[in-house]
């Protein structure tokens, strides 16, 4: 009875401490590998086929300037940050459009439309694929980054569409209200008041939409594969692991994949609590 | 004048999502229903519809078979694994330090688990599939290997054993989606009201009775949802897979997944009906599962 009362019982401490065990060999498995990359990358070929537990001789950078340069992974990022930044503000900008005009204002058909827009998430994008290439191909965009931007967006738009307009309509009507009143026209109302409300979600979807869009690679793979100096980061990655065994550079494969996992854990850290946030209040919806 | 000016409004936000939406993602999936019904090579001028061919070609189809089995493996082991597991650490992380007069709190470090555990989620998975295929090198190279080989044990080919291949693609399958499952069963538990946990404290139930007797019921929907998007996800793999086992389904089909077959159908061999009929087949396994795991697990919501 004593134990009843006091709400912060003693802790069972070998459940806590098999506990705390489970959590740390989770989180190795996760850092070791990555960190093993990184370390891998400043070795030479004997060093990595050695003792894949051992730290590297000397900080060698050369196999990241070979990387960079010979294996073009320069040129990938380059193209990857291009095609991401253009993608994903046409996503946005568009996505949160029609996701304003579907969540706040009434006329006929608008529940037909917001349903086109989310059943595109219903359907696997393998099904689309031999089309799709053809559909590209007629509007002449077949092998072009722009291409690959409009596709982008328009397979981001689904998800987009969906949880911007749960986010529209959860804001107050009042402030727009204020707004119509003033005078404000209503692409006014939704530039300077709307948007400015919505930052939250906008900031989550985005940051949702440039992981997904970097991380993609099945759609580059169909659509911009022909001229190498075309090709995304995921692209130039899987097709530098199948050379590095060719050409024995092992140590510069490794350097490719510490500069493209880098930047996206440097952006993740930065912004994981708009990330985590964002996603668990997404998928939840 | 209003009422146009507000159509006008309406229509012009409207025109490019739409636009681009039904060029890119809708004509390309009704394009798909009907060539299925072809046997299009990509060149051919007009369609030549051969009816249900292709469908019957596939019933045929081993390597189809094959690809089912193996959907159906993923379909029993990574949605069940990933949520078991996640479910621990979200338990852990969010309420696993007990309660503290104050309301629950996670156990000690839980803010660094909850951002390293994230980790995988945000790398592509194609950078994933060429780390792990360092990883699981067959000979002492490999990682795991050379630790294996350290402790005096032999090398185990991880990708080449038949047995072995496929369980080896879903460990990073698993490795990469527990982080985000993690997140989401935590915005799940931060929404059960706290005071739940301390009168069931009170009354002196452990961490076993929370998680089993109040935890757990009350995250009924959001397991659910995470159960759809996971059995989603088992009929895809497509990055992984042909990265790390490559696109031939090594060793001897274990591999053989649909996604990886369709890719490989449309673009190395140019059957583009073919390939359109196991889109269609996917779709309809893809819609099965879904429609399915909602109708049979659906019930009261419960309201707090």
């Amino acid at each position: 009875m004593a134990t009843r009362r006091r709400p912060s019982r003693p802790r069972p401490s070998l459940l806590s401490g098999l506990s705390h065990v489970a959590l740390i060999i989770w989180a190795l498995l996760i850092i070791l590998p990555l960190l093993w990359t990184f370390l891998a990358s400043f070795k030479n070929n004997a060093e990595i086929f050695g003792d894949a537990l051992q730290l590297p001789g000397a900080l060698r950078f050369d196999s990241w300037a070979r990387a960079w340069d010979k294996a073009h992974v320069g040129r990938y990022l380059l193209n990857t940050v291009i095609v991401v930044f253009f993608s994903t503000l046409g996503t946005m900008v568009s996505g949160s459009m029609a996701a304003y005009v579907l969540a706040r204002y009434r006329f006929p058909g608008n529940r037909l439309i917001y349903y086109f827009f989310v059943a595109g998430m219903a359907f696997p994008v393998f099904l689309a694929l031999g089309p799709l290439f053809f559909v590209v191909q007629q509007v002449g965009l077949l092998y072009t980054h722009a291409g690959l931007v409009l596709v982008y967006i328009a397979y981001s738009l689904p998800f987009t569409v969906f949880f911007l307009a749960a986010f529209f309509r959860s804001l107050p009507e009042s402030v727009a209200e204020a707004a119509r009143i003033d005078g404000a026209s209503h692409t006014r109302t939704f530039f300077q008041i709307m948007v400015p409300m919505a930052k939250p979600g906008l900031v989550s979807i985005t940051i949702f939409n440039v992981l997904g869009q970097w991380n993609q690679y099945l759609l580059p793979l169909v659509l911009v594969a022909r001229d190498e100096e075309d090709w995304v980061i995921t692209q130039g990655i899987a097709s530098i692991s199948t050379l590095a065994g060719a050409d024995a550079d092992w140590p510069s494969l490794f350097a490719a994949l510490s500069m493209t996992i880098l930047p996206v854990l440097v952006v993740y850290v930065i912004f994981q609590r708009q990330i985590q946030s964002g996603l668990g209040a997404g998928a939840l919806k | 004048m209003e009422r146009l000016r507000k159509y006008g409004f309406i229509a012009g936000f409207l025109a490019v999502p739409v636009i681009l939406y039904s060029v890119f993602v809708i004509s390309p999936y009704i394009q798909a229903f009907q060539i299925s019904l072809t046997d299009w090579d990509g060149y051919a001028a007009n369609l030549n519809y051969v009816g249900l061919e292709n469908f019957a070609k596939l019933f045929d189809d081993d390597a189809f078979w094959q690809a089912l089995r193996n959907h159906g493996i993923l379909l029993l082991v990574l949605p069940l694994a990933t949520i078991v597991i996640a479910l621990f650490f979200s338990f852990l992380i969010n309420l696993g330090g007990g309660s503290n007069g104050a309301g629950m709190r996670g156990i000690w470090g839980s803010k660094f688990y909850r951002v390293v555990f994230f980790f995988p989620q945000v790398l592509a998975v194609a950078v994933v599939g060429v780390l792990f295929k360092a990883i699981y090198r067959p000979d002492e190279y490999g990682v795991v290997n050379g630790a294996l080989i350290k402790l005096g044990l032999d090398p185990v080919g991880w990708l080449v054993e038949p047995g072995l291949a496929l369980w080896a693609v879903i460990a990073v399958m698993i490795w990469q989606a527990v982080g985000f499952y993690v997140v989401l069963f935590s915005a799940g538990m931060a929404a059960i009201p706290k005071d739940y946990f301390e009168a069931a404290a009170l009354d002196g139930a452990g961490r076993f009775r929370l998680f089993f007797s109040i935890t757990l019921p009350l995250l009924r929907d959001t397991v659910q949802v995470g159960w759809v998007y996971l059995g989603i996800a088992a009929f895809d793999g497509f990055a992984l897979i042909q990265v790390l086992a490559g696109d031939k389904g090594e060793p001897d089909g274990t591999t053989h997944v649909l996604p990886v077959q369709i890719w490989k159908t449309a673009f190395n061999y140019s059957e583009y009906g073919y390939a359109s009929a196991m889109g269609v087949a996917l779709f309809f396994l893809t819609v099965t599962f879904a429609v399915l795991t909602l109708r049979t697990t659906r019930r009261e919501r419960i309201e707090y």
